[in-house]
C-alpha cells in the first residue's frame, strides 16, 4: 500500500515537473498550436458543447486554456491609466471579475464552433524575443478567413497569452472605454460593481436558459 | 488623386457637421470627459440606439429566418455572389493603392469565378490560391494618409466615421448593383445583400452583447481598431502599449500610496531592464 501510494506521489511529481518544463521551453507558435488542437478535438467529439452548454465549454476552457492566459497583465490593459490608482485588493477584485467575464465569452464562442478550419502562420520573432505575437486563421466555407492573432510574452514559467486580436481587435484595450467610463462614473469601485453585476446577469442567463 | 468634386462635398460635409457638433455642444454638458475620437457621441448614441430597434424586430428576425431556411450551399452561394461582385471593386482600389499584385490577382479571381464559378455562385479561385481580400474607398483613403474624422453612426448601416462614410458613398456610386436599372431587381439584390451580411454577424452579436459592459462604447472600439487593421492589411502598426511600461512584479509590490514608496527604485530598475530588448 505504501510502495503503491509513493510510487503514485513520485507519478504525480515527475508528471507535474514534466509538464512545468514543457511549459517553459517550449516555443510560443508550438503552445498556441497545441492548446488549440486539443479544445478543438475535445470541442469535436462534445455534443454537449456544440449545442451550447456554456457550463461545460467553461469547465473545458478552465482546465486546458486558463494555465497559459496571463490575467493580471489582461486586466491591467484593459483597465489603462487608472491602474496605477488602484489598491491591490482592487486590482485583485478586478483581475477576478474580468477573469471571469472573459471566460464566459470566450466559452461561449466555443459553442458556437462548426467544423472550421484553423491556419497557423509562420511565427515571425527572434529566439530573444520575450514578447511575440502568433498568428492564426480561421477559415470557414463562403466567408473571407477570420484572423486570430495572439500575444505573448515570457515569464519565468513559459509564455503566456496577453491579448487575443479578432480581425486585429484587440479583445482586452477594447473595454478600455467602457472601463473609462465606469471608473470617471463610480471610481475603481464602481467598476468592480458594473463588472460583478455583468458577471451575475450572464450566470443568470445561462441558469435560465438550462 | 483627390477629384474636386470629392474636396468638395467632403468640405461640404464637414462644414455641415462641424455645425452641428456645435448646435449639440450647446446643448449636450461639456462635463462628460468623451471620447477624442467621438465627439458627436450623443447624437451617435441616439442613432445606435434607434438601429439597435430596428434591428430587434426587423433586421435581425429576417437574419435569422434567413439562416434558419436556406440551406448552406444556398447561403454560401450567395456570399460568393456577392463576394465576387465585390471583387471588382476591391481590386481597383488595391490598384488605387499602388498594390499592383494583389490587384491582379483580384482581377484573376473575378475572370476565374465569373466563368468556371458560374457567375460568382462557386469561389473556385481561392481553391485555386488566389486569396480573397477586402478593400473599399475608406480604406484607400486612409491608406493614403486621409484621417478618420469624427467617429458616426449611420442609420441603418452603424458604425463609420466620416472618413468612411464619404468612401461608401464612392463605393456606392460605382456599385454594379446599384447600378441595374430594373427597379424590382435592384431592390431584391439589395435586400438580399443586406439580409445576407446581417445573418454573417449572428454570432459575433452575440458574442459582442454578452462580453460588453457598454455595447456602444464597446462597438465603437471594435469599428475603430477593425478599419486600422484592414487599412494595414492585417499589420497595423504596433506600438508598445503606454499603459503597459510596468511589470508585473513593479505593480504587484509597487505603492499604491507614496508613503509605501521605499522599494520603489530597486523595482523599476529590475522591471525596465528588458524594455529595451522589447523595443527595438
Amino acid at each position: 500500500m505504501k510502495t503503491i501510494r509513493t510510487l503514485l506521489a513520485a507519478l504525480t511529481l515527475g508528471f507535474g515537473l514534466q509538464c512545468a518544463a514543457l511549459a517553459s521551453t517550449i516555443a510560443p507558435d508550438a503552445l498556441v498550436k497545441s492548446v488549440t488542437d486539443d479544445v478543438i478535438t475535445i470541442v469535436r467529439q462534445d455534443k454537449a458543447i456544440q449545442s451550447g452548454d456554456t457550463r461545460k465549454a467553461v469547465e473545458l476552457v478552465e482546465t486546458k486554456v486558463l494555465p497559459y492566459f496571463d490575467f493580471a497583465h489582461m486586466t491591467r490593459l484593459a483597465v489603462g491609466k487608472d491602474w496605477r490608482q488602484a489598491t491591490p485588493e482592487q486590482k485583485a477584485a478586478l483581475t477576478q471579475e474580468f477573469k471571469t467575464l472573459l471566460v464566459r465569452t470566450y466559452s461561449n464562442a466555443l459553442t458556437q464552433y462548426r467544423n472550421q478550419v484553423i491556419d497557423f502562420k509562420p511565427l515571425k520573432a527572434r529566439p530573444e524575443d520575450s514578447d511575440v505575437i502568433v498568428r492564426t486563421e480561421v477559415r470557414q466555407p463562403g466567408a473571407k478567413p477570420v484572423q486570430i492573432d495572439y500575444a505573448l510574452d515570457r515569464k519565468v514559467d513559459g509564455w503566456k497569452v496577453y491579448d487575443v486580436l479578432v480581425a486585429g481587435v484587440s479583445l482586452v484595450t477594447n473595454y478600455r472605454d467602457s472601463f473609462g467610463q465606469e471608473i470617471r462614473a463610480g471610481g475603481v469601485d464602481g467598476l468592480i460593481k458594473s463588472l460583478k453585476d455583468k458577471n451575475k446577469h450572464l450566470e443568470a442567463t445561462v441558469s435560465a436558459r438550462k | 488623386m483627390k477629384s474636386s468634386s470629392q474636396n468638395s462635398r467632403l468640405s461640404m460635409t464637414s462644414r455641415s457637421l462641424a455645425a452641428l457638433a456645435l448646435a449639440l455642444g450647446l446643448s449636450a454638458c461639456a462635463s462628460t470627459g468623451g471620447h477624442p475620437k467621438d465627439p458627436l457621441e450623443p447624437l451617435n448614441r441616439a442613432t445606435f440606439a434607434f438601429n439597435e430597434k430596428a434591428d430587434q424586430y426587423v433586421m435581425r428576425p429576417v437574419a435569422e429566418a434567413y439562416d434558419r431556411v436556406a440551406p448552406l450551399p444556398v447561403k454560401v452561394g450567395v456570399g460568393n455572389f456577392f463576394g465576387n461582385i465585390g471583387d471588382v471593386w476591391t481590386g481597383f482600389n488595391n490598384l488605387l493603392q499602388g498594390k499592383l499584385s494583389e490587384g491582379l490577382s483580384d482581377a484573376g479571381r473575378v475572370l476565374v469565378n465569373t466563368t468556371v464559378g458560374m457567375l460568382g455562385l462557386f469561389d473556385i479561385a481561392t481553391e485555386l490560391g488566389l486569396e480573397k481580400h477586402e478593400e473599399d474607398l475608406g480604406q484607400t483613403l486612409g491608406w493614403w494618409g486621409v484621417g478618420d474624422g469624427p467617429y458616426l453612426v449611420l442609420p441603418f448601416l452603424g458604425a463609420s466615421n466620416l472618413r468612411d462614410t464619404l468612401g461608401l458613398v464612392g463605393d456606392l456610386t460605382v456599385d454594379p448593383v446599384w447600378q441595374v436599372e430594373e427597379v424590382a431587381t435592384r431592390n431584391s439584390l439589395t435586400g438580399l445583400r443586406f439580409v445576407h451580411k446581417r445573418h454573417t454577424l449572428l454570432g459575433a452579436e452575440t458574442a459582442a452583447e454578452q462580453a460588453a459592459l457598454d455595447k456602444y462604447a464597446y462597438l465603437r472600439s471594435f469599428y475603430i481598431q477593425y478599419r486600422l487593421n484592414q487599412i494595414h492589411d492585417g499589420n497595423p502598426p504596433r506600438l508598445k502599449d503606454p499603459e503597459d511600461e510596468e511589470d508585473e512584479e513593479a505593480h504587484i509590490e509597487g505603492p499604491a500610496s507614496p508613503l509605501a514608496g521605499a522599494p520603489a527604485e530597486p523595482l523599476i530598475a529590475v522591471s525596465s531592464a528588458p524594455n529595451p530588448e522589447n523595443q527595438e
